[in-house]
């Protein structure tokens, strides 16, 4: 246990990689991961080539505001894209294009169960060439240069590294809502990195230490949770030391749980960004923006308050519903077809939810519905046989109907299992017990 | 020397109406231009590399615009299957897989690529001695410099080793190595034509042209490749308008102002300008002295900026691809690349890279004041005539101060043509003049420059 109390300040900046047919600035696929080959999807742009010209994939821009806008930002009416220089072997051109103080979308949030996650900005750039590297060389395989990848930065107002993992997983979940990216992160299609400092927790509110661990690279919302918090008890440690942990990039190793350095970054990169001199800038009317805004389906928020209001559903269960689209559009149709086939909506989801029922989300609704009500098909009955039934039991058992009538309406239950014997039949137990009332009244 | 005229020494307006009338074959005037090649290429070292193929594709292509006629390319044009150096070792072996739009369009108009001739490596000066291939001569006077950065080019149409060049522009490359070699050199408006597949040098002012005998040339030329381009996201997408139209207009009327008029230095070009420039007036322009910004700034615009935009575009040449490493780059790239570096760097780039672009704007605004007043402007092209070999390795800022004249215009994208106003009877070297307009006012430069030319005496191939 440290000495001290800390408090986490921490910050995320997450990249996606969006599904557009063709590249970012040039017409190639955009499938890196359905590749067959390494290299097929290539072309002088892609590839850096000299004397070749970008071309802005408007759809890609397009996505990115929509990402702006169901994360609440602030959209630019004027916008630009900027060279960021630095070398690295997967950057065919010596710098990538990216955008610097003027990003599409800025100013957002996101809130989670732990409170509001501010977003700092959103922006478009395209990602680099993968590198593959074998033991005394390293191959270069372009089809993921150029791919659109968009950057969501949020402000330090990540409280623990179980509300990092929940912003994650929302975040993904409004991406894929918004079929604009797969977001899968075993391929790298989303990667996410942490920026990690401790504070104590008398520091004002608005204190930010003077070094910053990123740690980089994260391929899993659990693993990011794992890094945080191993970070949070390494940075302890040496704070109560009375040292002050490196400003540097870190990775993660899920072996062992633990962060590694990578590198140190005492002195901050310049990446020399100026205005890409081969795009001219971008500019919306408030109306393109609209037109935009108009696109975005409803999201899973949204989604599960409006199915718990329409049928009434506890919120808890309907959030279990729309963890995707696909789910949220099966079960909405199953509580439609529900309603109309008068079956009690909160019994059928959760006979699905518990798997009483076997079905896929694939399945026809209807046909679930079908085998649902084969499943608890009510036998068919004769009221006047159940009534004179009901008559007989009460006769049988005078002694508790007068217990009932003095006032010990616990006896009911009694009644109800006896009137249900004697029928020996799949009958609603509702409707025994209102013959039941009736007759006890009379 | 032999006075007998050859078929390479028409104009190509002149072999166009030859191979339409049958006074002229396209196979007599490959011999020719073969055998003028033989004699005089690797002496003035102009063509890097050669199209063995050209005279087969100029047979084939007799029922096109161009007939198949043969035009000089500066090598930072990218062409499919031959290779395209930028004068640089780095890209000795490089052969592009792809064809810049205007080779492209040059080519399906029936335009022959019938060599890639030599520049300043990458582009970056005014002489052509910074080619990492050996300088290239003035065929004017081969003890001088043909000037640059397209100075292959402009020494290919001086020389007769084609009917026409290709040249690209950033500040001067076309207009200055075209007065230097007293031809005629048409840079468009900064986004008339598409840079695709041009080796870029300052992306922002990057814009292809035409070096040829005459205006009307120059516009034959230019109207088959001008226009808008899918694949170059700066390029104007309005259709352009057909060049040679503007060819033979009256000029009555027009306004036309003398910039730079009291520099000091250019005394005598300029009193030599203000006498020719007399012509005009005869022909019911007219002529002033007009107030511009001081240029000396515009060299320093340019030299930020260009260098910014060079230490990233050159970025590329990393040594992972292309087979030749970073140190393959000559003098002047590494200290092009160097100092942008530096401009762009934090803390720095407040006061270079963006205080450029701040008084790159007082240009345009200077400009759009001046072109309130008047229709076209007219300067000398250079400070004075050709430099000797040798003489742009003793200034860095050599090409700077050669091109002062014409940065200003370059900064801002206007339309500029030099036409030569000059010929000295020893030296055989030439002046030009530098006529521009404003933005996408082609049709301006083009009726003045085309008037001059037709009335003076100093077009060497119309005063034959």
């Amino acid at each position: 246990m440290p000495k001290n109390n800390y408090q986490l300040v921490c910050g995320l900046e997450i990249h996606a990689e969006l599904k557009t047919d063709s590249k970012m600035f040039c017409a190639c696929k955009n499938d890196p991961f359905g590749a067959q080959q390494p290299n097929i999807y290539t072309c002088p742009v892609c590839l850096g080539m000299p004397g070749a010209l970008p071309l802005a994939n408007r759809k890609a821009i397009d996505w990115t505001i929509k990402i702006g806008l169901a994360l609440n930002c602030q959209i630019n009416l004027f916008s630009k894209f900027d060279r960021k220089n630095y070398f690295y072997p997967d950057l065919p051109k010596g710098y990538q294009i990216s955008q610097y103080d003027i990003p599409f979308c800025h100013d957002g949030f996101l809130d989670t169960s732990q409170g509001r996650v501010r977003i700092h900005r959103v922006h478009l750039e395209e990602d680099t060439a993968k590198l593959i590297h074998h033991n005394h060389y390293t191959l270069i395989d372009f089809n993921r240069s150029g791919v659109p990848l968009v950057e969501i930065v949020t402000e330090t107002d990540i409280k623990n590294a179980k509300q990092a993992k929940e912003f994650g997983q929302k975040l993904r979940q409004i991406l894929r809502y918004l079929e604009v990216a797969d977001c899968d992160m075993e391929k790298g299609g989303m990667r996410l990195e942490a920026n990690i400092s401790l504070k104590k927790e008398s520091d004002a509110a608005d204190y930010l230490p003077d070094y910053k661990v990123e740690c980089k690279n994260i391929n899993s919302f659990r693993f990011m949770e794992m890094a945080i918090n191993y970070e949070m008890q390494r940075q302890a440690q040496l704070l109560d030391n009375g040292q002050v942990p490196i400003q540097e990039t870190r990775g993660f190793n899920a072996a062992t749980a633990q962060t590694f350095s990578q590198r140190s970054k005492e002195a901050a990169e310049d990446y020399r960004y100026f205005p890409d001199p081969d795009l001219p800038p971008i500019e919306f009317s408030p109306e393109d923006i609209e037109q935009i805004r108009q696109s975005i389906p409803e999201l899973p928020e949204q989604y599960a308050a409006r199915l718990s209001h329409q049928y009434q559903l506890s919120l808890a269960l309907t959030e279990r519903l729309v963890k995707n689209k696909q789910r949220a559009k099966f079960f909405e149709q199953i509580l439609i077809l529900a309603k109309e086939a008068k079956i009690d909506g909160k019994k059928i989801v959760n006979a699905l939810l518990n798997k009483k029922i076997d079905y896929q989300l694939t399945d026809e609704p209807k046909d679930v519905i079908n085998k649902y009500q084969q499943a608890n098909k009510v036998e068919a009955i004769d009221q006047a046989l159940i009534e004179k039934q009901i008559q007989a039991v009460l006769q049988e058992n005078s002694a508790a109907v007068k217990k009932y009538q003095a006032g010990k309406t616990e006896v009911l239950a009694f009644l109800i299992g006896q009137s249900m014997r004697k029928i020996a039949k799949k009958v609603d137990a509702n409707l025994v017990k209102n013959i039941l009332l009736d007759q006890l009244k009379n | 020397m032999d006075n007998k005229m050859t078929f390479n020494q028409l104009t190509l307006k002149e072999a166009l109406d030859g191979l339409a009338d049958a006074s002229l074959t396209i196979e007599e005037l490959y011999r020719d231009l073969n055998l003028a090649i033989k004699e005089k290429n690797q002496f003035y070292n102009i063509y890097l590399n050669l199209n063995d193929q050209a005279e087969q594709q100029a047979v084939l292509a007799q029922d096109t615009q161009l007939k198949g006629l043969p035009i000089a390319v500066k090598d930072n044009f990218c062409t499919k299957n031959l290779p395209t150096t930028a004068s640089s070792r780095i890209l000795e072996n490089f052969i592009p897989q792809y064809e810049s739009t205007v080779t492209d369009r040059l080519q399906k108009a029936g335009g022959v690529i019938i060599g890639k001739t030599n520049l300043d490596a990458w582009a970056h000066g005014s002489s052509t001695e910074t080619s990492d291939f050996g300088p290239t001569l003035n065929p004017r006077n081969p003890q001088h410099l043909p000037g640059g950065s397209s100075g292959g080019s402009a020494a290919a149409v001086a020389a007769d080793l084609c009917l026409a060049a290709i040249g690209s522009e950033t500040a001067g490359s076309i207009r200055q190595p075209a007065a230097w070699c007293g031809t005629v050199g048409l840079k468009p408006s900064y986004g008339r034509v598409s840079r695709f597949g041009v080796i870029a040098m300052a992306s922002s002012t990057d814009s292809p042209g035409v070096i040829a005998k005459t205006v009307e040339d120059t516009c034959l030329v230019l109207d088959t490749f001008a226009g808008p381009d899918p694949r170059d996201a700066t390029c104007k997408p309005e259709v352009a308008p057909k060049f040679t139209s503007f060819l033979d207009q009256d000029i009555k009327g027009l306004k036309i102002g003398m910039i730079y008029h009291d520099l000091k230095g250019l005394e005598e070009t300029n009193e030599k300008l203000a006498q020719e420039l007399a012509i005009l007036s005869q022909l019911g322009a007219r002529v002033e002295k007009a107030e511009a910004l001081d240029p000396h700034y515009a060299i320093g615009v340019y030299t930020v900026v260009q260098r910014a935009e060079v230490s990233s575009n050159l970025a590329r040449f990393d040594g992972v691809r292309y087979g030749k490493d970073r140190s393959f780059f000559g003098d002047e790239a590494k200290r092009r690349i160097m100092l942008g570096t530096f401009t762009l760097s934090k803390g720095y780039s407040e006061q270079y890279y963006n205080l450029a672009q701040k008084v790159r704007t007082l240009y345009l605004n200077d400009f759009a004041k001046l072109f309130k007043k008047y229709d076209v402007l007219v300067s000398p092209s250079s400070p004075g005539f050709a430099k000797k070999l040798g003489a742009s390795a003793s200034s860095p800022m050599f090409g700077e101060l050669e091109d002062m004249l014409l940065e200003a215009s370059s900064v801002s994208g206007l339309p500029g043509i030099n036409v030569p106003y000059y010929q000295n009877p020893d030296s055989q070297l030439f002046l030009g003049a530098n006529f521009i307009a404003p933005m996408w006012r082609e049709d301006l430069v083009i009726k003045v420059a085309d008037a001059f030319e037709k009335n003076s005496k100093w077009n060497t191939w119309r005063n034959r």
